[in-house]
């Protein structure tokens, strides 16, 4: 896969709100698909369904025990997402901080327009 | 509690910015709109400044913001408002200056007042997954690489 394959594969499987709350399940720890299953109320197969996108996107990886399974989480492709939004996320709280600011100047009257007498 | 940023990815083609202000969304609406207030905030993180700021606020006109950075090199966005509905909901295109940034984006903002507060949501979308891509990758390669915290903020954001 082209690394902009990959990014296409990264977001194809994070658009999908049941996915993500596998990946944050995985986030705590390995499971296998039964285990999984049961917290998201699927059959295994619509589970296996969803695996198989993300372990595509190399967001997983999966345990080579026959029986089990076990299903990782991958931290390199979420990693390079997040630290493009965590750069985007910060020159963005650094501007509304300071319309923060303005805003309460804005509702601040006796800045803007000082009432005569009241001040000493 | 003090008000923060959430980015997140509503599907392949969009990145949406949610925040919420302390304050009316007239006010807000005009903190958006109205040059003389966007050159004080919308300045990004690189200590630049906003020489530039013009806004035509009607369907079909233009704006155009120049930003100068501490080393003197300039960086231009244009766009051309779509939609105005004051004070909740703008349209507008985004076009860059800068050769690896894609081409246009759509971007549309919405403000809901709830008890004399305001929840700003932007939403930006891309053309296509491979604009999105070259935005991203851009990015990265500004960005520094992101650590193991910076992955679970992320996910428990999203």
């Amino acid at each position: 896969m082209t690394p902009s394959e990959r990014l296409d594969a990264t977001f194809t499987a994070l658009a999908d709100p049941t996915r993500r709350a596998i990946l944050a399940r995985l986030a705590k720890g390995d499971a296998s698909v039964l285990e999984l299953a049961r917290p998201f109320d699927m059959s295994q197969p619509a589970i296996s369904k969803h695996l198989k996108v993300l372990e595509r996107a190399g967001l997983i990886s999966r345990g080579r025990d026959a029986q089990r399974r076990p299903c990782r989480i991958e931290g390199k492709p979420l990693a390079d997402i997040s630290g493009w939004l965590e750069e985007y996320r910060q020159i963005w709280e650094q501007n509304f901080q300071r319309l923060d600011a303005l805003l309460e100047e804005l509702q601040t009257p006796d800045k803007k327009l000082p009432r005569k007498g009241k001040r000493l | 509690m003090t008000n923060t940023v959430t980015v997140s990815t509503p599907s392949d083609r969009e990145v949406a910015l949610t925040r919420m202000f302390n304050a009316p969304r007239a006010l807000v609406f005009d903190a958006l709109t109205k040059p003389e207030l966007v050159k004080r905030w919308m300045l990004g993180n690189m200590g630049a400044s906003m020489p530039v700021c013009e806004i035509d606020l009607r369907v079909g006109g233009a704006y155009r913001f120049v930003w100068r950075k501490p080393d003197g090199s300039d960086f231009t966005m244009t766009g051309v408002y779509r939609e105005i509905v004051r004070p909740e909901r703008i349209v507008n295109t985004q076009r860059f200056d800068t050769p690896w940034l894609p081409d246009e984006l759509v971007l549309t903002t919405t403000l809901v007042e709830s008890g004399g507060k305001t929840t700003l949501t932007s939403t930006t979308l891309f053309d296509s997954v491979e604009m999105r891509d070259k935005m991203l990758k851009s990015g990265m390669e500004a960005g520094a690489s992101a650590s193991y915290d910076r992955l679970e903020a992320f996910l428990a954001s999203i």
